[in-house]
């Protein structure tokens, strides 16, 4: 009895599988990959870094970032942190209606950021920044670009738990489901943190 | 009156251990997190000197752990997630700053 609340108060949901530690295997399992991921971002992160001077070919960083709409974009995509946390909020109090609304603002908010991103991505390249263009548009594309990914594969995968949602087919212990979700979500959320500054408000 | 007291400090209590905050503070944390997303985007119209560059990566630094510690309920779950997640950022940052230092880009910087 004592055990099983003492695993309640130190991560494990109900209906999760506990591990020997008492936490839950699933949430540890994302805590991991999330951690894993800061290897594979940091590598994108400094490699940007040290080619975004080498530009031999086509525009400078400082001539082609649009500050003022980076700023708009990035500010959507910090108000779909906050929409999502109120999801993990609401399911963790089982109020299904609310859990539904507030997934679908955050992929909509997700989306409008990728949108914003490919915007980006058209008008750099009419101003002649391809990815071959220099080392500059290389590392800024793959960077920005594999970024853009991981926000679109949490759109879809915020999209697959409304539909689940919806017909009451999440497997185990809905929470932690929506947590987990929730917890990728506000990662892709504090990599572009990291990006805005470094990438666009740091000049070369 | 004190057992109605009790009971309904005891479910608030309750509800603010399990999901770490309640939505109204959610809220003002985000409007926070927004006001310093403002300061940041404010380095790039007015001069800040020689506190430009500290300045983003302070509010940087700060914007991180605070969704992080929040939002993700780093701060409130089991340290070994804490544990977890930190281990992985500490070690990309000692092998990229190692791999820049190795490439002179601090120097350049200097």
């Amino acid at each position: 009895m004592a055990e099983s609340a003492i695993a309640h108060d130190h991560g494990v949901s109900h209906g999760a599988h506990a591990s020997s530690t008492g936490l839950s295997n699933n949430k540890m399992g994302m805590w991991m990959f999330l951690g894993s991921e800061c290897l594979l971002f940091g590598g994108l992160i400094s490699t940007y870094m040290l080619y975004r001077g080498r530009v031999s070919s086509g525009p400078q960083p400082n001539n082609i970032f649009d500050i003022p709409f980076t700023s708009v974009s990035s500010f959507i995509l910090l108000m779909s942190s906050l929409t999502m946390v109120l999801a993990v909020s609401s399911a963790q109090r089982k109020d299904d209606r609310n859990i539904n609304l507030w997934l679908t603002i955050t992929a909509l908010l997700g989306a409008t950021f990728v949108g914003g991103q490919v915007y980006e991505f058209t008008a750099f390249y009419r101003e002649g920044l391809g990815f071959t263009t220099s080392l500059f548009g290389s590392s800024f594309y793959a960077l920005t670009g594999f970024h853009g990914v991981h926000v679109s594969v949490g759109i879809i995968m915020l999209i697959a738990l409304v539909g689940m949602n919806r017909n009451n087919r999440i497997p185990g212990d809905k929470a932690e489901v929506v947590e987990l979700i929730g917890l990728y979500w506000h990662f892709v959320d504090i990599i572009w943190i990291i990006i805005f500054t470094l990438v666009y408000l740091i000049p070369s | 009156m004190s057992t109605a007291t009790t009971h309904e400090e005891a479910t608030e209590n309750h509800e603010v251990e399990h999901h770490g905050l309640s939505d109204k503070q959610y809220i003002v944390i985000a409007l926070i997190l927004a006001a310093l997303t403002a300061i940041e985007v404010s380095t790039y119209y007015v001069d800040f000197g020689p506190f430009f560059m500290p300045t983003l990566l302070i509010l940087m630094v700060i914007k991180f752990v605070t969704v992080v510690s929040y939002f993700m309920h780093l701060k409130f779950d089991n340290k070994i997630f804490s544990y977890l997640f930190y281990a992985g950022l500490l070690l990309a940052i000692a092998v990229y700053c190692g791999f820049l230092a190795t490439f002179k880009f601090f120097l350049k910087q200097g």
